[in-house]
């Protein structure tokens, strides 16, 4: 039991920061802040915010497509910093690949299906003789429904719809038998009506199969509906964080509440006005307080002056706000 | 029937010429739009929505063409019409505010002077009167003065969509036609956009054609809603009946695709399939093959808009119930 909930990757106090302007400026855009990150086996976690946030930074600190300014990055208890040779990093991609959000640039036009699928196969696992990839592709295209897989392996990319294309990307993933997915808005370029598709086809994966999922959106309804924890993000900082359901229904950080209630659902009733022109700030050299603090309609005097750190709002439920959810002094 | 229509769109149809069998992206449309009313017009990708859009503010250009119909405004049919008898209606009569204001802005121009090019193209040369107007409408959509000075890179993608629908207003035009303004943008941002534009047309009275594809987004805001799917409308009706209870299975398909926030979680199944290649169309209903109610008959006959209740439906399903 101790191993199941052991976390599968862990960031710790994980930053990113970017430097920005000409040669001599000192400007820096701080994309991720302050991270702490906890990815159990079999689960599902949603990160959600708005561009700029820095959840796309987030996806790509995990892939080590950055590196990181600060902080470090755990996965199975090991750091990301000893992954160094080349067969390191295609081992650790392996066991944690991407899944990009635009199937339509993600795929080589002028390779069928197959060749994408093998080839990665060949990177990542190059152990696996010739059939044992062609069988590990076959069966990573039926497990996301794309079948005869066989026959979709000589297809190329433009004979497939949107969905088709995005559920090749899954597969591509899947062949090499993860055990987390980096899932950066898998959905948002897919038409509504097939996104829940491929949502479901997520949650099927984590339950059947164990695979876990780093669910990156801006949609909350599709978060809540896939995912087990969730973690928002606001200007780099996590602003709350907690089970999914607790998370929704009990929000405790003022921005949390502003984003569910700016979600365009006709099942319920309009309650924002267009005073909040929905403005995220560019985080340049900030200095110490509230990053949301300009919008936060409960803002007092503290959050000019002091960052607030998440404190427990409710068991594995946090936040961080000086006013909704005051903490005493921090140990850190 | 609407009296009086500001819009009356009829029988329309637009091809895009390729290799083989033109693609019918429109195939025979008609609706009407009253005087300040909000229509949304929703649907999926490929389903003709923007092409439609495009032939109602006539800006098809080849290969698409308008095969047939009648697009009248304001009495007017505008079919045909071109050069300065266009070029003096838009704007003043009608205007349009694209998908993405980024393209649609002038980079090197500051938004006073595309504000500027605008009113003196339709004849307004008074330099306090035209500066006057641009605070004006700039005020409308909340954004500071101090902006007119300002360079399109200068703003936030949202302020520059509502740059765009500032200039739409400049000339107090009585419909705007909008195609996905909102897409671009972030949730918060893009839904006090809505909210600004409902007021500003409460307030204005100008009538509205707003076209995207998610429609959760227009449900609190149309007056009437069109689905579209695979060039031809499948459902228009009054909006709150439409979302309380959607009659083809595609906008019941539709709206079940979309997980909520609120209430109970419950398994969403969405649309299997996708849509259809627009030259390549399945006999009779084009929504036959996707369809959880499809019938035998559904392969035989494409079905006609049916009245039931308050809508039209273009499903077998009502055929009998239409008197």
């Amino acid at each position: 039991m101790a191993e199941e909930t052991a976390p599968l990757l862990e960031t710790r106090a994980l930053a990113r920061h970017f430097h920005i302007g000409g040669l001599f400026s000192t400007a820096r855009l701080h994309a991720v802040d302050d991270l702490d990150l906890v990815i159990r086996p079999r689960e599902i976690l949603a990160v959600v915010g708005e561009s700029g946030s820095g959840k796309s930074t987030i996806a790509r600190l995990l892939a080590k497509v950055y590196e990181p300014t600060s902080g470090d990055i755990l996965f199975r208890c090991r750091s990301l910093r000893d992954v160094r040779t080349r067969a390191d990093l295609l081992a650790y991609r392996g066991q944690v690949p991407m899944v990009f959000q635009d199937p339509f640039s993600s795929l080589n036009p002028v390779h069928p299906i197959g060749y994408a699928l093998l080839r990665g196969l060949a990177l990542h696992q190059p152990s696996l003789s010739a059939n044992e990839r062609e069988a590990a592709a076959v069966r990573a295209l039926e497990s996301v429904g794309l079948s005869p897989a066989r026959q979709v392996m000589a297809r190329y990319p433009h004979e497939m719809s949107g969905g088709q294309r995005q559920r090749v990307g899954f597969a591509q993933a899947l062949s090499y038998q993860p055990s987390l997915v980096l899932a950066d808005e898998p959905v948002s370029m897919l038409d509504v009506s097939i996104r829940i598709g491929v949502l479901n086809l997520m949650a099927r994966l984590c339950a059947e199969d164990g695979i876990s999922f780093l669910y990156i959106t801006h949609d909350i309804a599709s978060a809540r509906y896939v995912s087990h924890r969730i973690v928002v993000m606001y200007a780099g900082r996590v602003a709350e964080s907690g089970p999914t359901e607790d998370v929704l229904h009990r929000p405790v950080h003022p921005y949390t509440r502003l984003l569910l209630s700016a979600v365009p659902d006709p099942r319920a009733p309009i309650t924002l006005t267009a005073a909040d022109t929905g403005e995220p700030p560019r985080v340049v050299n900030p200095g110490e307080g509230c990053r949301f603090r300009r919008r936060c309609p409960l803002a007092v005097a503290k959050c000019a002056t002091m960052t607030p750190m998440l404190s427990q709002a409710a068991p594995g439920h946090q936040a961080a706000c000086h006013v909704t959810a005051p903490s005493g002094p921090t140990p850190k | 029937m609407i009296a009086d229509p500001i819009l009356d769109v009829a029988d329309i149809t637009v091809e895009y010429s390729t290799a083989g069998e033109p693609a019918r992206a429109v195939d025979h449309v008609s609706f009407q739009v009253a005087r300040g009313e909000f229509l949304g017009i929703v649907g999926e990708s490929g389903c003709g929505k923007s092409t439609l859009l495009f032939a109602i503010a006539q800006l098809l250009s080849p290969p698409a063409e308008l095969v047939s119909g009648s697009v009248t405004f304001k009495g007017r049919d505008m079919v045909g019409l071109v050069g300065e008898t266009l070029r003096a209606m838009r704007w003043r009569d009608y205007s349009v505010v694209m998908q993405s204001a980024m393209n649609a802005l002038n980079p090197v121009k500051t938004v006073a002077a595309q504000y500027e090019d605008a009113m003196r193209a339709h004849g307004m040369s008074d330099r306090r009167r035209i500066r006057a107007r641009s605070q004006e409408v700039l005020a409308l959509v909340g954004i500071d003065a101090i902006h007119l000075k300002s360079y399109p890179h200068q703003l936030s993608g949202g302020m520059r969509q509502r740059v765009m629908i500032a200039m739409a207003l400049l000339l107090s035009p009585e419909l705007i036609v909008m195609d996905e303004p909102t897409s671009a943008l972030d949730v918060v941002a893009q839904r006090s956009l809505m909210v600004q534009v409902k007021e500003l047309q409460r307030r204005l009275g100008f009538a509205v054609i707003f076209v995207t594809h998610d429609m959760s987004l227009v449900g609190h805001f149309s007056d009437r809603l069109a689905v579209m799917y695979a060039g031809r409308i499948v459902e228009i009706g009054p909006t709150r009946p439409l979302f309380a209870n959607p009659q083809h299975p595609y906008t019941r398909g539709l709206l079940d695709s979309f997980p909520s926030v609120y209430g109970p979680k419950v398994p969403l199944t969405g649309i299997p399939g996708a849509p259809p290649d627009l030259s390549d169309l399945p006999s009779g209903c084009r929504f036959r093959p996707r369809c959880p109610k499809v019938m035998p008959r559904c392969a035989e006959i494409e079905p006609a808009l049916y009245v039931s209740g308050e809508a039209h439906v273009r499903c077998l399903l009502y055929e009998l119930a239409d008197g």
